[in-house]
């Protein structure tokens, strides 16, 4: 699996770590929803530790698209938000 | 719908735009690499950005830590001359200059976070960047062939969703410095006006101070003299 952290490039993931990912980004919704800001930012950092630790950084010659995309640590939950809600954290 | 789902759904709508409007495949890679080309114009500009606000914020670290030591040695003459008053309020604005400097160390920290993020980027854009001109050569070499088609939808989604990312990541620096900047600019006219460090000047502090110290040396003299008529 080829997992993409915004700003820190590709990584590629064994795909047995995916259910844990799962359930960390399950918990990361309920943590915008409630406006939980301490615990989104240790989850997210949790999901993009685990990601760095036990992925392989991409060969940045490789061209490849990734299966998924993780957003930069420094996320605020405002931006997370608006993720859900508005047009999203880039702008067109 | 998961947190990451929305996120790869945001980067590929911007990854749509990018690739947006084109027909014929072997436009869709010249279009491309020329995008390409541009956007690592743009990371280099805001490298060259991050890195100069950063050199900005650390001078005005500097000039403030001058004005702690500053007040630091006020508060200490003003004791000097029985004034605990004038020390005390040196005191205070040396701790309301010392907490504007530990923020500006986190700022330097973060501008610093940036910098090596963003030169991190420019060099992984660019490997991807002269792998795609040459696979651009061969894949427009085999057009004719069927699975070019692929190779093209291929390699032109892998090398947009970069594009997506590195540009995301230009501007989110260029939001933080901007901000950055802004605090560091209302700081400098702080300083600038004298609110917080400028015992020694014009101000009221300034010259209690030195009518204090002026006091003590005439004390001084006087005790002196008097000594001197006694004999």
């Amino acid at each position: 699996m080829i997992i993409r952290i915004l700003g820190e490039g590709q990584f590629k993931l064994d795909d047995k770590h995916l259910d844990r990912l799962n359930k960390i980004d399950n918990e990361i919704v309920e943590h915008v929803s409630k406006g939980n800001k301490v615990e989104f930012r240790k989850d997210l950092a949790k999901l993009i530790s685990i990601i760095k630790e036990e992925g392989e950084p991409l060969d940045p010659v490789e061209i490849v698209s990734s299966d998924v995309i993780i957003p930069p640590g420094d996320m605020s939950i405002a931006e997370a938000k608006k993720v859900f809600c508005g047009p999203g954290l880039i702008e067109g | 719908m998961g947190f990451l789902d929305r996120v790869s759904t945001v980067v590929q709508a911007k990854m749509n735009k990018i690739m947006d409007k084109i027909e014929d495949p072997r436009e869709t890679l010249d279009l491309s690499y020329e995008k390409q080309l541009q956007l690592l114009q743009n990371v280099k500009r805001g490298v060259a950005e991050v890195t100069t606000s950063k050199k900005r914020i650390e001078l005005q670290k500097t000039k403030l830590q001058a004005s702690i030591d500053k007040l630091d040695s006020q508060a200490k003459e003003a004791l000097a001359a029985n004034r605990e008053d004038l020390a005390r309020k040196a005191l205070e604005n040396k701790a309301g200059l010392q907490s504007q400097s530990s923020s500006l160390d986190q700022q330097i920290a973060d501008l610093n976070d940036q910098q090596q993020k963003l030169i991190a980027a420019e060099s992984r854009l660019a490997a991807k960047v002269e792998a795609f001109r040459t696979k651009k050569e061969t894949i427009k070499a085999q057009y004719s062939a069927a699975e070019a088609q692929v190779k093209v939808t291929e390699s032109v989604t892998g090398i947009s969703e970069e594009m997506a990312d590195v540009g995301m990541a230009v501007q989110r620096a260029e939001e933080k410095t901007d901000n950055m900047l802004a605090r560091s600019a209302a700081l400098d006219e702080l300083l600038e006006s004298g609110t917080l460090t400028d015992l020694s000047g014009d101000d009221e502090l300034g010259r209690e101070l030195a009518k204090a110290k002026a006091q003590g040396s005439v004390d001084d003299e006087l005790a002196k003299m008097k000594a001197e008529m006694k004999k």
